[in-house]
């Protein structure tokens, strides 16, 4: 991260720290997740209802 | 010092939680499984469920076999709708349409009988009263679920989906008798 | 190139170009609840079935304009407001793109106005979810097509801010977790708008006669999408507000940094699950997906409402004690200051948005007992405790915040402002607790009539189900005059309020900046980090918020009580597999 350049410090930002701290990731995942669980599997849901004889 | 401040850590992932939000945080995590596995439980366990069996139809295929159901098994009338009262353990079937419930089905208490329902136009919603069963109907879909009466007497259908200006009169009617 | 103007008062800086944007949609907003507040008024005095005012096509036109004007255009706009406040405003950071914000502002103007025309014309009395097949005219799902637009390109500019801020490094270390609150909204806008996109795209090209069929269970899938993400933005936004404001009232601090943002990291990952919560009783959908959907991938989403429900007042708890405010368990909480509606309204906020809001939105959302619950008065009972309590009462306490800040000018009638949180929830909680009653009873939602007069069959309610829709009523009409005294203070504030700036004018009301002379502040000094604590103030060895614990651990026992209660009461209905 571009922040740590300029002081550095001995420290490693942790894992999930660096997660929480990149919007266009969680931008990612919080329009992947609900894309993929609710619609997709709904639709899928709804798709294979079979038909009536 | 604030919330709306940067955390006064740069790297805050490391600092140490407080005891109480750890011990809330455990709690609240435990009493979100329990919930989560009620639902299974009550699958199991439980006698209300949706088995939610269902089948793609439209309005005609879905009308003749309500048809065919009347014409087999009507005892009488009311109110111009027919009262039908078909055998125990046997497919009932109950459409839904502006702005009327059809027909009326006559059921024998401690029975289970499969129910189908669908809409003929737009959506609609299945209530049972004064029981309280709740459960949409969809239009160009067929649900079918097994209901056991369980108390004899005259139960009514409130149609709780907004259906137009006629809503409010779409009433449908479920006895239920003593063997 | 000066841009800022520092609030003496507060401290915050102020974009000029940001500033007028996060006065317009304020205003927006406020012209929005207004509209929603009158129909609010029309809706209940039908329903309480003694007045009956309405005849039914106006009350279900009234139905439709309260829902949409309530649900969807007041908190958008105020949350678009929060975004740039979030970001440009909270960050010291220039706006970015001001220009594609007022482009996205105009298309939410327009949205809602081509929106509300379609509904007051009458043809369009389809109520806010609109469930096809049944039909509205085509500018009812354009109007909405183009707001979301618009709020799309909010939510770019929102991020576009975050972006430059960090180039330009206008702040120390981390974005401050209020910042990240309303990122997680925004995150949630932007599925929320392309879910929109998905079904409302195709149900207007269906209404303009160009695709001939929109299959029904599609619909509300994808709608739901929609249409309970969009309450989902609130709930970020206002817990975001709720950490603002007990920033800015008592210099609190978030208890744990990595707790709080943990918490609203399993928003971004759940909170959209819940949409399921409408699909419970619908036909062909297998409980495999209901389970794991309605109930957020295990409660995970209700996991982080319930930390929030802790480290809100906890941080409010520990920032009083640090203070001195340290006797027996409640002694923070009692001398709060009650009196300033900024406290009052977010404290209400959280209580009602906890205790009922968040308690019957998780047992309705339980896949069977969603039986006993879906379409019934329950419903919008629950979700009146979650947005007309918890958002709106949040976003006015934000407003009373905002109005010597933002707007330069002294609140109009305090007194009125001192006692309209109070008033406001009080009818509010009377009205959510008798609907709740009544939809236990098994009256409808959306219903013009519970007598079913008209109808060739009959059915009678209890007659406590009409007592209950009485009292509802009166606490509906009680919470309209709470909302009405909302907006005689702040419209009022607005336009006669003390100026705390000359320049503060009538313009500078509606969003035209001051003078350039006022944004003299070319570069903002960087946001510095928090200064630190020392450890002994950690207090990591006992209880730092032993008040609000035993609060929360109320909460829970009153959520369990009355979950099991349901379950009870879920058992005593016919069986069904």
């Amino acid at each position: 991260m571009s922040e740590e350049q300029e002081r550095p410090e001995p420290e490693r930002i942790p894992f999930m720290q660096r997660v929480i701290e990149n919007p266009f990731l969680l931008l990612f995942l919080g329009v992947v997740m609900p894309t993929v669980f609710y619609i997709l599997w709904g639709v899928m849901e709804i798709a294979t209802i079979p038909v009536a004889n | 010092m604030t919330s709306y401040m940067p955390p006064s850590e740069r790297v805050w992932w490391k600092t140490p939680i407080g005891r109480d939000e750890v011990l809330w945080i455990g709690i609240a995590l435990v009493w979100c499984l329990v919930m989560f596995f009620m639902m299974p439980y009550w699958h199991i366990y439980g006698k209300q469920n949706l088995s939610n069996e269902a089948y793609q139809t439209n309005a005609i295929q879905f009308q003749a076999k309500v048809d065919a159901m009347v014409a087999a098994h009507q005892v009488r009338e009311e109110a111009h709708i027919p009262v039908v009262r078909p055998p125990a353990g046997s497919d009932v079937y109950m459409l839904g349409r502006l702005w009327q419930w059809y027909p009326i089905l006559e059921l024998e208490k401690g029975q289970s009988y499969r129910l189908h329902l669908s809409s003929m136009d737009w959506q609609h919603g299945f209530s049972l009263q004064p029981v309280n069963i709740n459960l949409q109907v969809v239009p160009g879909y067929e649900m079918v679920l097994t209901v056991e009466p369980d108390q004899a007497g005259e139960y009514s259908v409130v149609c709780n989906e907004y259906c137009g200006i006629g809503h409010h009169m779409m009433l449908g009617k479920i006895y239920v008798t003593e063997n | 190139m000066a841009r800022f103007r520092i609030c003496p008062d507060s401290g915050f800086y102020f974009d000029r170009s940001a500033e007028s944007l996060i006065k317009v949609n304020a205003v927006a907003a406020a012209v929005s609840l207004l509209f929603a507040g009158i129909m609010a008024l029309g809706v209940i005095l039908t329903r309480w079935q003694d007045v009956h005012l309405l005849p039914a096509d106006r009350f279900y036109q009234a139905l439709t304009l309260h829902g949409i004007n309530a649900l969807i255009f007041w908190i958008i706009f105020f949350e678009i407001a929060i975004l740039y406040f979030a970001s440009s405003t909270l960050l010291r950071c220039r706006l970015a793109a001001p220009r594609w914000a007022w482009l996205g502002f105009v298309l939410m103007v327009a949205g809602a106005v081509l929106n509300n025309i379609a509904v007051l014309r009458g043809r369009s009395s389809v109520m806010m979810t609109s469930y096809a097949p049944m039909q509205a005219e085509p500018s009812f799902y354009l109007g909405l097509i183009v707001f979301a637009v618009g709020a799309l390109i909010g939510c770019f500019v929102f991020l576009g801010t975050l972006v430059i801020a960090r180039d330009e490094k206008t702040y120390e270390g981390s974005i401050p977790l209020v910042t990240f609150g309303a990122l997680t909204a925004c995150i949630i806008a932007v599925f929320t708008i392309a879910s929109g996109a998905i079904i409302l795209i195709p149900t207007w090209l269906w209404s303009i006669g160009y695709i001939n069929h929109i299959d029904a269970a599609m619909y509300r899938l994808i709608w739901w999408g929609l249409g309970h993400s969009s309450q989902q933005i609130n709930v970020a936004a206002h817990v975001s507000v709720w950490y603002l404001i007990a920033g800015v009232l008592f210099g609190a601090r978030p208890m744990s940094e990595k707790v709080s943002r943990t918490a609203f990291l399993l928003y971004i990952l759940f909170l959209q699950l819940a949409s399921a919560h409408h699909i419970l009783v619908d036909p062909g959908i297998s409980s495999e997906w209901k389970v794991f959907n309605t109930s957020y991938a295990m409660y995970l989403a209700v996991l982080a409402s319930m930390i929030h429900g802790l480290t809100v007042p906890g941080s409010v708890e520990v920032a009083q004690r640090r203070k001195g405010l340290t006797k027996g368990m409640f002694e923070w909480l009692r001398k709060a200051p009650w009196g300033n509606p900024v406290f009052s309204g977010f404290f209400l906020s959280l209580v009602i948005f906890g205790f009922i809001g968040g308690i019957t939105g998780v047992v309705m959302g339980t896949e069977q007992i969603n039986l006993i619950i879906h379409n019934t008065i329950y419903v919008p009972a629950h979700f009146h405790a979650t947005v007309a309590v918890g958002t709106t009462l949040a976003f006015m306490a934000l407003t009373y915040l905002l109005i010597p800040v933002l707007f330069r000018r002294e609140l109009f009638l305090p007194g009125i402002a001192k006692l309209q949180p109070y008033v406001f929830s009080a009818g509010m909680t009377l009205m959510i607790l008798f609907m709740l009653g009544a939809g236990t009873l098994g009256v409808s939602r959306r219903h013009w009539d519970m007598a079913f007069t008209g109808s060739l069959l009959s059915f009678e309610y209890p007659g406590t189900a009409y007592v209950m829709m009485a009292v509802a009523g009166i606490g509906g009409v009680l919470g309209v005059v709470g909302g009405a005294m909302y907006l005689v203070v702040t419209v009022g504030s607005l336009l006669f309020g003390r100026k705390k700036d000359p320049e503060a004018g009538l313009l500078q009301s509606f969003g035209f900046p001051m003078s350039s002379g006022r944004y003299g502040v070319a570069r903002a000094e960087p946001l510095p980090m928090a200064p630190r604590l020392s450890v002994e103030e950690h207090g990591s060895a006992g209880f730092e918020a032993p008040g609000t614990f035993v609060l929360a651990m109320t909460l829970l026992v009153a959520f369990v009580i009355y979950y099991f209660v349901n379950w009870d009461y879920l058992s005593s209905v016919w069986p069904l597999r």
